[in-house]
């Protein structure tokens, strides 16, 4: 068996509010194999992007905090790590690209000068060979004239190029993980296609393995090889992509591919799943999404069921199918 | 960039020629005859009466004005009726001393005050933000004249560590090129001089500075507490930069633009001469140059006066806003 680039064990990262203790990140379990583009999707405030920041240990303190889980690198942990290793890392193993490609640049630096500035630190490079490689990276990224491009500042760029810029930026050092955190979320549709193209041309041309966060199906549908789909801070279903818009097992699962617009259907009104994310607190029971299942029951009120392997490579967190694997054994 | 500088300095003009509308009033309506103040009150009407028509105080106000700007134009910037001696020249003296004072004074409050505010941002609801805050209270509400008296009764009447009065050790004076006494003893060689003149500086500028240094500090932290929390600083982060850079390279370029304009209004407000701290310490600067025309309403020195400092005061405002591009290249002038 291929040992995963990335394997998180349930992962706790909960921030302490003045409204007590709420658990963003709660028990997640991960695991992304080299070279494989994993899809994590769920609605706004489900934990997946606090679970991105939780991997390289950005997750803002105060409030936030890593309380219990295992982030294992290629084996290595790094939850116990000190800040001056996590450096080693950032930017260099494992790098990050976010959604707003707009406020995510430095303004006041040119697009060269925070290249350069990653690979100097992670490659030691001198400042003319940085630069080379900063070129070569920009041109890699699909941007036009990258020597003259590297010399102007962020607001000098359109939309689609800064989070090229980005892109350029994050695998300067050659990272054996992407973690991409709803990159195309502000960009126009055509932008979109074209950011995504490029990520997936990465992944396939050197090998990156990429976490694509992201709340868009269609997305997944196109780029990923496996999915896990969240649900107030737990992962819910996890499996290909094949087996997840197949055979989608847990009902929040459904309802998120049920929501999708289809072209070859005409309805009056989207699907949508009934009522709200919950407000995350330490004392919630059951499972989370009990209350706006459609086939909830008893027990899924009562106690929280586990995240357990349903078919090859294909779990679910549902009593629903917990009682089948039961009756099956 | 060189057509906006243009426009900047053109607008220079309507501002000082309003300026000096505004200081031509208030110094005539101040009660109170020059004539009188330099003869004395046992004076004959008559005598009083040449000296007026030869200052020209006899003529309606408004000749008086267009005289003195008519000789402005000219580059004449009139001359002392107490000391008969041309205020270009007797000025400069007192201008370098202020100068001197405003660049040590500002020199403390911005270095203080920018890294406090950086800590205090940085270190977030600590000891040391608390602390540092509470102690910048205190500096923007004390009077500074009671600071200065304070610091002249522990470091000098003590201590015995600084001098408490005056720029230099007179005994032995290094020749006055610049009048700013620190260049003077670097140009004379004199080392030891110099050292003295910096001695001399140490209590008035932390006196001068206390004020703005709090301001600043305050200024730097608000702003970088905005800043740290942008999008941009959590890539700095994520590329695996030092805390260090992350701080002072990123986020503080950022935090500047409000700091540099504060830093530029104390300035100029410094420029302007502080009377209570130059008696305090007896520094011969151009807030007391301009009080004793004032007492002795010497009104060519005081309108002269008050038109460099005015004129100071609009030029590090152009500064300001020039540096600004320097910084942020989204400001662009055109």
């Amino acid at each position: 068996m291929i040992q995963p680039i990335l394997k998180i064990e349930n992962l706790h990262t909960h921030f302490f509010t003045d409204r007590g203790e709420v658990p963003a990140v709660d028990g997640v379990d991960l695991y992304i194999n080299p070279g494989e583009v994993l899809g994590v999707v769920g609605e706004s405030g489900c934990g997946k992007s606090v679970t991105s920041l939780s991997i390289l240990k950005l997750v803002p303190d105060p409030p936030g905090e890593i309380v219990g889980g295992r982030i294992l690198l290629k084996g290595r942990d790094l939850v116990p790590l000190k800040e001056k290793e996590m450096r080693k890392i950032r930017g260099d193993s494992v790098s990050m690209i976010f959604q707003e490609p707009m406020t995510s640049l430095n303004p006041l630096f040119t697009v060269g000068q925070q290249i350069i500035e990653t690979v100097r630190l992670h490659r030691g490079l001198s400042k003319k060979e940085a630069r080379e490689h900063a070129v070569e990276m920009l041109r890699k990224v699909g941007i036009p004239r990258p020597e003259a491009i590297i010399d102007e500042y962020p607001h000098q760029l359109s939309g689609g190029m800064r989070q090229r810029v980005m892109i350029a930026m994050s695998i300067s050092c050659s990272p054996e993980l992407l973690i991409a955190d709803e990159p195309t979320t502000a960009l126009d549709v055509t932008i979109q296609a074209q950011i995504l193209d490029l990520i997936r041309r990465l992944n396939e041309e050197q090998g990156t393995a990429v976490m694509l966060i992201t709340h868009d199906l269609g997305v997944v549908a196109e780029m990923c090889h496996r999915v896990a789909v969240m649900y107030a801070g737990k992962v819910v279903e996890e499996g290909s992509v094949r087996d997840i818009f197949k055979n989608p097992l847990h009902p929040y699962t459904r309802g998120l591919i049920e929501s999708v617009p289809r072209m070859d259907e005409t309805r009056e009104r989207l699907y949508s799943i009934p009522g709200n994310v919950p407000i995350l607190s330490k004392e919630m029971q059951g499972c989370r999404f009990a209350p706006r299942c459609l086939d909830v029951m008893d027990i899924c009120r009562q106690s929280l069921p586990k995240l357990t392997l349903q078919e090859e490579q294909h779990s679910c967190r549902c009593w629903l199918h917990e009682s089948q694997q039961e009756d099956a054994v | 960039m060189n057509s906006y500088l243009l426009k900047r300095v053109m607008v220079l003009f309507p501002v000082l020629i309003g300026m000096t509308i505004i200081v031509f009033s208030i110094i005539h309506a101040i009660p109170g005859d020059p004539a009188e103040t330099i003869l004395g009150q046992k004076a004959t009407e008559q005598s009083k009466q040449a000296l007026r028509e030869q200052l020209g105080l006899d003529k309606p106000w408004l000749q008086q004005y267009f005289n003195y700007m008519g000789d402005l134009v000219q580059g004449d910037l009139g001359t002392s009726i107490r000391t008969k001696t041309p205020i270009a020249k007797e000025i400069m003296p007192y201008l370098a001393a202020t100068l001197e004072l405003t660049a040590a004074s500002m020199l403390f409050a911005t270095f203080v005050g920018v890294n406090a505010g950086i800590l205090s941002a940085w270190r977030q609801n600590s000891w040391f933000d608390y602390t540092a805050m509470i102690i910048a209270l205190i500096g923007v509400s004390m009077p500074i004249f009671w600071l200065g008296l304070m610091e002249q009764m522990l470091f000098a009447l003590k201590l015995h560590w600084l001098p408490s009065i005056g720029r230099m050790d007179q005994r032995n004076p290094v020749e006055s090129i610049t009048n700013l006494y620190v260049i003077d003893t670097i140009l004379a060689g004199d080392w030891r001089q110099l050292w003295t003149v910096i001695k001399h500086l140490i209590l008035p500028s932390i006196a001068l500075g206390t004020i703005p240094m709090a301001i600043i500090a305050r200024m730097t932290r608000s702003s970088m507490l905005e800043v740290m929390n942008s999008d941009y600083i959590r890539t700095a982060k994520a590329k695996g930069l030092s805390q260090f850079l992350v701080v002072y390279k990123h986020a503080l370029k950022n935090a500047l633009i409000p700091v540099l304009t504060v830093v530029g209004l104390q300035t100029g407000a410094l420029l302007g001469g502080a009377v209570l701290t130059e008696t305090i310490f007896a520094w011969p600067g151009v807030g007391r140059y301009i009080f004793e025309a004032i007492s002795s309403r010497d009104y060519p020195v005081i309108q002269t006066g008050i038109l460099i400092i005015a004129f100071i005061f609009v030029f590090i405002n152009l500064l300001v806003d020039l540096l600004y591009a320097v910084i942020d290249p989204r400001i662009n002038y055109k």
